[in-house]
Order: C-alpha cells, then sequence, then structure tokens
C-alpha cells in the first residue's frame, strides 16, 4: 500500500496550499508567530512514539544485527548470502523474479493507467475502483487468487483443458508467484501513474502536436520521459515488494525458492537462528536502499510490503 | 482532453479490460466458490451457505481476534502517530525528516525481517510472546507510518501555522491550541489514516505468521490455514468473510480520496 505524500507538491505544479516562508510576510515566522517554539510539550508529544519505536522496532533491530554475527559462522554470516551457493541461488532468483515483475507491472501500469487518465467515457470511474481495489488484500489472499486462476481447480487449468485436452496449471512454482507479484502491484503502479499523468502540462503536448509530432512521438518523446520520476518511484515500491513478500509464496507452495522463503526455512525448519537473522537483515537493507534510492531520485512516497 | 477514438483508442480499453478482469475474475470466482455446494462440479450444484457456517465453526475466534487486534492498533497509532505527526510538522529541519525516515522503515523493511527482530529480542519473555499484545506490537510498528503520513499530509497542506497564531494571541496555550485548532483541522488525515491501519491490521501476514501462537490465531494466519489444509470452498468461504470484513473501509477509503483530493493524489 502506497504511503500518502508528507511533502506538499512543488509549487510550480499548481495548488500551491503552503505559502512559501517569503511569502507570509514580515515576522510570521514560527520563531516569532507563537513567541515562544514550545520544545517542552512538542517533545512530550514526541515521546509515546519515540519510546515505542525505539523499544520494538530499534532495539529489536539492533539485536538481530547482533544475533546475525553471532552464529557459528560468527560474522561471516553477513557474507554468506554470497558465499553460499544456496543463498546466492535463492538471491539470484529473488531479484530476477523482482525485476521482471517490476518491468511486466510498469509497461501494464503505464498503459491503463495513461488510457485512464486521457480518456473520459462512461463506466471509466468503475474500472479504476476496480483496478484499485485489491490494493489491501494481503499476500495470502493474493496467492489464493492466483490459486484461482491457475491451480488444480483453477479458471486457467479449465480453460486449456476445454480447448487443448491438457489442463495448464502453473500456480505452485516460480511462474504462479511471478503472476501473484503482478496482480498485488499493478493497483498501487497504476495509481502512481495516474497521479503523475494527471499533473502533466497539456501544453507540452499541443506543442509537439502543433510541431507535426505523430501520437507515437508524442508519448515518446514528451509524456513517457515527463513521468520518469513516477515510473522511478512506482518501480521500486514493486521491486522492494517483490523481494520481502513472503504471504504469497507461502500460500502457493514452500518449496519455492526466494529469499524470504529461505529466511523462513532456516529459522524455523533448521533453527538456523543467526543464519535467518543475518539473511533477513541483509534483506530489509536492500528493500529499504532501493526505496530511499528512488525515493532520492524521485521524491515520493515509499510503500510497503503487504 | 478529447481525442479521437481511432483503433488505438479501442486498443487500449480491450487491454485495460483484460487487466481489470485478471484482478476482479478471480475475486468473483473465489466469492462463488464460497458458496457453491461443490465448486469442481460447478455453480450447478447449488447455492449454499453451508461453507460459511462451517467457517464460523472452525475460525470464528480469528475474526475476533482480528477485529480486537485492529482496533488496539488503531488507539495505539491514534495516540502515538497523530502528535508526532504535529512534531513532524512544526519541526522541519534534517533532524525531523531523519525520525520520519526512521518512522517509516517498518514499512520498508519486510515484515519477515521485523518478527526475526522481535521474536529474537522480546520472545524470551513467555507471557508477553505468549499474548495477543506481541501481534500488537509488530502492528502498531507496521502501520504507525501510514496515520502519520496521513495525517502530515493534511497538516503540510493547511496553514495550521496561521491558524494557532489566531488561537494563540487571543490567548490559547499550548494544550488548547493541539486539541482545539490542530486535531479538528487534521481531522480528514486522521480519518484516513485510521481506515488504512484498521484495513491494514486485519488483513496483516508477514509479520503476523511468525509472531502468532497456537492460541493467539488472526483472520488471515487462519486463512493461510485453510487454504493449506482445507478444502477450496471452505478457503474461499473464508476469503469471502474477509473481503466482507475490509471492503467497507476500502470504500470509504476510495470516497474520501476521491473527495479530499480531486486530481487523486494517492
Amino acid at each position: 500500500m502506497a504511503l500518502p505524500p508528507s511533502q506538499p507538491p512543488p509549487a510550480s505544479q499548481g495548488e500551491a496550499f503552503f505559502p512559501s516562508p517569503a511569502k507570509r510576510g514580515r515576522g510570521q515566522g514560527w520563531g516569532q508567530v507563537l513567541l515562544r517554539r514550545d520544545p517542552l510539550p512538542l517533545a512530550a508529544l514526541m515521546a509515546p512514539a519515540a519510546v515505542v519505536f525505539g523499544a520494538f522496532f530499534l532495539l529489536p533491530m539492533a539485536r538481530l544485527f547482533v544475533i546475525g554475527g553471532s552464529g557459528a559462522e560468527g560474522w561471516a554470516a553477513y557474507a554468506s548470502i554470497l558465499l553460499n551457493p544456496r543463498h546466492l541461488q535463492s538471491l539470484v532468483s529473488t531479484v530476477l523474479l523482482s525485476a521482471g515483475v517490476t518491468a511486466v507491472t510498469l509497461a501494464v501500469s503505464t498503459v491503463t493507467g495513461l488510457f485512464l487518465v486521457r480518456h473520459r467515457f462512461p463506466g471509466r470511474s468503475v474500472l479504476v475502483a476496480m483496478l484499485t481495489f485489491p490494493l489491501a488484500f494481503p499476500g495470502v489472499v493474493i496467492g489464493f487468487m492466483v490459486i484461482m486462476l491457475a491451480g488444480r481447480q483453477g479458471l486457467i487449468g479449465d480453460v486449456t483443458q476445454a480447448l487443448t485436452g491438457s489442463k495448464l496449471v502453473f500456480a505452485y512454482s516460480m511462474a504462479g508467484l511471478f503472476l501473484g507479484y503482478v496482480y498485488f502491484s499493478i493497483p498501487r503502479v497504476i495509481l502512481t501513474v495516474m497521479a503523475s499523468a494527471e499533473k502533466l502540462d497539456p501544453s507540452h503536448e499541443e506543442a509537439a502536436r502543433s510541431l507535426g509530432a505523430r501520437p507515437w512521438q508524442v508519448v515518446a518523446h514528451v509524456i513517457l520521459p515527463a513521468l520518469k520520476p513516477a515510473f522511478l518511484s512506482a518501480g521500486a515500491i514493486c521491486f522492494a515488494t517483490a523481494m520481502g513478500a513472503f504471504g504469497t509464496a507461502f500460500t502457493l507452495a514452500t518449496r519455492i525458492d526466494v529469499l524470504p522463503m529461505t529466511i523462513y526455512t532456516e529459522f524455523t525448519l533448521q533453527a538456523n537462528i543467526a543464519t535467518a537473522a543475518a539473511l533477513s537483515f541483509v534483506l530489509g537493507a536492500v528493500t529499504w536502499a532501493a526505496l530511499a534510492t528512488a525515493r532520492s531520485f524521485a521524491g515520493s512516497s515509499v510503500a510497503a510490503a503487504g | 482532453m478529447t481525442h479521437r477514438r481511432g483503433p488505438a483508442f479501442w486498443a487500449q480499453l480491450t487491454f485495460t479490460l483484460l487487466v481489470c478482469a485478471l484482478l476482479v475474475v478471480p475475486v468473483v470466482l473465489s466469492m462463488l466458490a464460497g458458496v457453491t455446494v461443490n465448486y469442481f462440479v460447478g455453480i450447478k450444484s447449488g447455492l449454499t451457505l453451508k461453507w460459511v457456517d462451517e467457517v464460523w465453526r472452525l475460525y470464528a475466534e480469528t475474526i475476533g481476534l482480528s477485529m480486537q487486534i485492529a482496533f488496539a492498533c488503531l488507539a495505539c497509532t491514534l495516540l502515538l502517530g497523530v502528535p508526532a505527526a504535529y512534531v513532524l510538522a512544526r519541526k522541519q529541519g534534517a533532524v525531523a525528516r531523519a525520525i520520519e525516515e526512521l518512522l517509516v522503515m517498518p514499512v520498508a523493511v519486510p515484515g519477515l525481517a521485523t518478527a526475526l527482530a522481535l521474536i529474537v529480542t522480546y520472545g524470551g519473555f513467555g507471557d508477553f510472546r505468549r499474548s495477543w499484545l506481541f501481534i500488537l506490537a509488530g502492528h502498531v510498528l507496521f502501520t504507525l507510518p501510514f496515520m502519520v503520513r496521513s495525517v502530515l499530509a493534511v497538516l503540510h497542506s493547511i496553514d495550521f501555522a496561521t491558524l494557532e497564531e489566531g488561537a494563540a494571541s487571543l490567548g490559547a496555550g499550548f494544550i488548547q491550541r493541539f486539541v482545539h485548532v490542530v486535531l479538528p483541522n487534521c481531522l480528514s488525515g486522521i480519518l484516513a489514516g485510521s481506515l488504512m491501519v484498521l484495513t491494514l491490521s486485519m488483513g496483516e501476514f508477514n509479520l503476523t505468521w511468525l509472531l502468532h501462537t497456537p492460541l493467539t490465531k488472526t483472520l488471515p494466519v487462519g486463512l493461510a490455514d485453510s487454504y493449506a489444509s482445507m478444502r477450496l470452498e471452505i478457503g474461499s468461504a473464508y476469503t469471502l468473510v474477509f473481503f466482507v470484513m475490509i471492503v467497507p473501509s476500502l470504500i470509504l477509503l476510495q470516497i474520501l480520496a476521491g473527495r479530499g483530493r480531486p486530481r487523486s493524489e494517492q
């Protein structure tokens, strides 16, 4: 689920709700306005969140990091994600899967998102609602949706049985996981693309057209470049979510070899807590870094692994 | 913008409809399967509510626990998140940005990692580990950023500095300003954040799967269990129950988003 952006849109994009300090006039900065800056009350308001967050996130994360280095391998456990062939294999397939999901989702969502922004027709709002509705489905439910489509009693199996006589079942494999992650990512990527496409300045497009650009040229040289920040931020969200998601893989098959499943297996079946800790710390660092990098490029909202 | 409706329009419309079908068809199929006597035979075997009954018999506790955790989580995020958002809106320096970045981390870091961290730190405290509060702690971490961001977005969009200045000039103290000026003005953000928190907590699985115990099973944990070990009809009926529980807040969220931000900024 995409977080709402916390920063107001830049003034150049219209709707400047937030007067810049210069416009507020003389003596209207925070320091002068309220005479006091209320450091104590503000600290008191922040304190509960700070305490809970420190106790239940920062401290545990630090502990996880230490535990990761406390196993039989010592701190080398952090290198095992690259040195242990099984872990490396799992890392590579997870990255490939996430990259593929990101590419397909971006392509699909851009076509539909642009179409829905650029055309008005009866039933359009119903389509938008349908496309964004699965936004809050948890990973397990997404997994079940894949089973309904491509499982043993699934629709695709029934259709292929009727057409070709042989039943196509791919839910319980990497292909099923791929379908699930695309399903999961389409709603949030479409929302990002649509929000960004609605803010495009139509005069650029008109200028291109008046200079004789064909429709595909307008799309390739005006619209797509203008949407690049949205692609970056939505793509990072999509990639990070696919890297860290667990529920869908868990529902489809515990045999699918992606990093979250590897961590889960290390933790539960092998009781190898140090390795699980090290791997999940690395995974967390990777997803966080992917989102932070994209945000620094795009300056937009981050999102969640559901 | 008006465009001529040439072949490109119809091709894109068809594609969009296909994508819609991909998203909606499995939902409809699973809802149908939940009320079909025998899904393998098909809808002609008749409609029934016996699977929903069965779900109620097997999993009523998980539904109750999920509601309990979701509302407790909402209370926590309101108490922790709304004041924190106000502080972050007042302080706009590098420290505030860093704190905001930190608060958002539990959303960026996979739930599996957060859950493992909680287990290695607090797993030894048996009573806490076994109670539903352990799951609540995870849910609060995961949902807090949504409340904070939602309120922060509203605070950034209104000029609450001027409003507070007016109140202060009339002699209102800090608490009076916070309760009577700031809170009423960010109500729409609080409402959107609350709906988001409820929906997310209700569906949270990544953290909860590791944090739960046999006595503290939530709805998504029960769902995973039913998908793995029950017949398709029961899993479907259970999913149907889940949809019925989250759809009202999803619809409210869409209405809020449509009303508050006409240019659909999600």
